[in-house]
């Protein structure tokens, strides 16, 4: 039996060629009951997201499985294999092991640490037990893959920085003012970054929204869609003494909000702390209202800054995040060599020994008038019923006579049934 | 009585550790350990300052010695409470070194008998002692956010993000922190004084008496008043309050360190 896994991510594969290979969900569910059908497929999950097709298989013949999975691909999407033939990756063994791990935890995403793949990897999970394609292996492989995803987010800062400018905002944001609810915010102009970084706020449970705009309609539009206030465009120092957080992002050549209208909202704000988020260029907000006491004042350079930074500390932290992905390929390559019919014999023999050995020595007591002679009769009783009982699922379990496929669900419940791989821990919770 | 504040010293020493730990790794593992040991060394002297109340009937403040370790103690004591409240974790890294530097301090100093007059052994002295302590401790704590919300606030301004910016809590929180312990010192603080008057007034017959103590006192409560009139009634909050706070907490030094050490007054002859 070996691992395989073949895909394209956003590192191999255009845009274009992505979109083309993408499967829905109900392509998915077609795909996975087409692997299911393949005789060189013993179990499979595909994973499709905007960034990546990927198929993890389980399989007796490597190269076999390899052409099943390409020729399901092409049937169910309708491409010719040639397509997209040169940005395919193969990994095999530990290295597949490595790649979902890896994926999952969102070291191999394009914004490192972003945390939705693992929800788009648990959602494949369950399409492919949904589809019956997946198996003990691939359950496993992907169980671990959750674990150490978690384990990943809950160690290092991989997922702590925000990396984008108007999530960057938002973060400032708290800085200020801790929590955002009941906050109120002003958007002056609009644009795309501008409206990112208000849903963010509102996201953030800011309390309301008032827009300003030179178009009015055009204020009274955005403003709905946040359930906010439209605010003529005169109106904005009258605003400026409620708000507490301001976006700018209007097309105006001159300053928009300038240093002596700030100035004079701040006794009647009773110096509230006011935070400026100005994504203008040219800039829409006067520099110099950084320098009032509580004003707060962040423009795009200021705002890319921080993403650069943060960026590298994520950096920093996957390194730390790879550390415990290897640590997990190891502890699954561990379990998936036990996983044939002699290891887990021997596992289950051993276990039951032991068992006998220590209700042995818990009755030494009661023994105790027995002859030497008589307590080995006893020993030799006790490890004979033990033969006796073992026999057979010891037979069962080496005849194998089962289909290989289920020979691996066999020796899997078999594991689980004698708790032989307990050290392993949470094999089973999602 | 020693062993138990020596006891004491190194549960704070250790909570300072467990406090740097938790600041420089940002693991709260750190600092639940840290947490625990401040608080066992709070209880620790706790019980050192209640056994030698029913023991003597006096508070433990009779010699500088004493009021030290008092001091230390008030501390701890505001601190864990106003953290059941606020939970910034920054401050225990600024708060553990202190009251364990006071505690060892006082240690050091050599054992004397306290001056204990009569006129010390009244309810007043506790009611005077107590609040006073007690608020003093609440305005230095109002100090060591106010240098923490300049230090974040500054970090924000320059736009620097690097350690402090990662670790410290928002600026709102540490200003609303720093507010609620300069009302809760100022409460004290008000309290104390004025059962001190009163306290003077039956023992000696006069309210007042010139004492430098008793006027930096009320220097320091004027101080204190003006802080919170001007933040009530123009919103002096942030970078100017945090200022207020540190100049406040330099005076209320000078009051109890410095006078204590020059022996004026008849606060003098029992705090020498």
């Amino acid at each position: 039996m070996e691992l395989l896994l073949i895909g394209l991510n956003h590192r191999t594969a255009p845009l274009a060629l992505r979109e083309r290979l993408a499967f829905s969900d109900d392509e998915a569910a077609f795909a996975l009951d087409a692997l299911r059908r393949e005789e060189a497929l013993a179990e499979a999950v595909l994973f499709s997201t905007c960034n990546r097709v990927e198929v993890l298989a389980a399989a007796e013949d490597a190269a076999a499985a390899e052409s099943a999975v390409l020729s399901v691909l092409c049937r169910v999407k309708g491409v010719r294999r040639a397509d997209f033939e040169g940005a395919l990756y193969r990994h095999a063994g530990d290295e597949a092991c490595r790649h979902v791990f890896r994926v999952a935890a969102s070291l191999d995403s394009l914004v490192v640490g972003e945390p939705q793949i693992l929800g788009q990897v648990k959602k494949s999970y369950r399409a492919a037990v949904a589809a019956g394609a997946s198996g003990v292996v691939v359950n496993r492989l992907l169980h671990r893959a959750f674990s150490t995803a978690k384990r990943v987010r809950k160690e290092t800062g991989i997922g702590g920085h925000a990396v984008s400018v108007s999530y960057a905002a938002v973060e400032l944001a708290k800085k200020i003012f801790g929590e955002l609810s009941g906050k109120k915010v002003l958007l002056v102009g609009a644009g795309e970054m501008a409206e990112l970084a208000v849903e963010h706020l509102m996201h953030n449970r800011a309390e309301r929204l008032f827009v300003v705009n030179r178009t009015l309609a055009r204020a009274v539009a955005l403003a709905s869609r946040f359930g906010g206030e439209a605010v003529a465009f005169e109106g904005i120092e009258a605003a400026l003494k409620i708000v507490d957080i301001v976006i700018s992002s209007t097309g105006a050549s001159d300053f928009v909000i300038r240093r002596d209208q700030v100035k004079a909202v701040m006794r009647p704000r009773r110096n509230r702390p006011l935070f400026f988020i100005d994504i203008a260029v040219p800039r829409d907000i006067d520099p110099a209202v950084n320098n009032l006491e509580n004003v707060y004042l962040y423009d795009v350079d200021d705002l890319a800054a921080v993403v650069e930074q943060n960026k590298a500390e994520r950096a920093k932290e996957a390194a730390r995040a790879e550390i415990i992905v290897e640590e997990s390929v190891m502890a699954f390559r561990r379990w998936f060599d036990a996983l044939d019919a002699v290891p887990t014999i021997k596992a289950i023999r051993e276990r039951m020994e032991a068992v006998r050995a220590a209700e042995m020595e818990k009755s030494r007591g009661a023994l105790k008038d027995l002859s030497p002679e008589e307590v080995e009769a006893v020993e030799r009783l006790t490890r004979s019923i033990l033969a006796k009982l073992l026999h057979g699922p010891t037979v069962f379990l080496k005849k194998g006579a089962h289909g290989r496929a289920r020979k691996r669900d066999i020796i899997g419940a078999a594991r689980d049934m004698f708790s032989l791989d307990e050290e392993e821990g949470n094999g089973n919770g999602e | 009585m020693d062993y138990y504040l020596i006891l004491a010293l190194a549960a704070y020493v250790t909570g300072a550790v467990g406090f740097f730990g938790h600041l420089l790794a940002g693991n709260t593992a750190w600092h639940r350990i840290g947490h625990a040991f401040f608080l066992g060394g709070l209880v620790c002297q706790t019980l050192v300052i209640f056994s030698e109340l029913a023991g003597t009937g006096f508070l433990p403040v009779g010699t500088l010695r004493d009021s030290l370790a008092f001091a230390a103690w008030a501390l701890a004591l505001v601190y864990a409470a106003l953290d059941l409240r606020y939970r910034v974790m920054v401050l225990g890294a600024a708060v553990a070194p202190i009251a364990a530097g006071t505690l060892m301090a006082a240690l050091f100093l050599p054992v004397e008998p306290a001056a204990r007059p009569d006129l010390l052994k009244s309810a007043w002295t506790f009611f005077h002692v107590l609040p006073v302590f007690v608020g003093d401790a609440a305005f230095l704590l109002a100090a060591l956010v106010g240098a923490a919300y300049l230090v974040q606030e500054r970090a924000i301004k320059k736009k620097r993000r690097g350690f402090s910016f990662n670790r410290m809590p928002p600026l709102d929180t540490l200003d609303r922190l720093g507010y609620a312990c300069v009302v809760l010192g100022f409460a004290f603080l008000t309290v104390g004084l004025v059962s001190g008057f009163v306290y003077a007034k039956s023992a000696w017959g006069r309210w007042w008496s010139g004492d430098p103590k008793e006027v930096w006192s009320l220097v320091t409560w004027l101080l204190y008043a003006a802080l919170l009139h001007e933040r009530l009634a123009v919103g002096w909050r942030g970078r100017r309050a945090a200022l207020l706070a540190i100049c406040g907490a330099a005076v209320i030094l000078f009051t109890f360190l410095g006078l204590n050490l020059l022996l004026l007054g008849h606060h003098g002859q029992f705090a020498g």
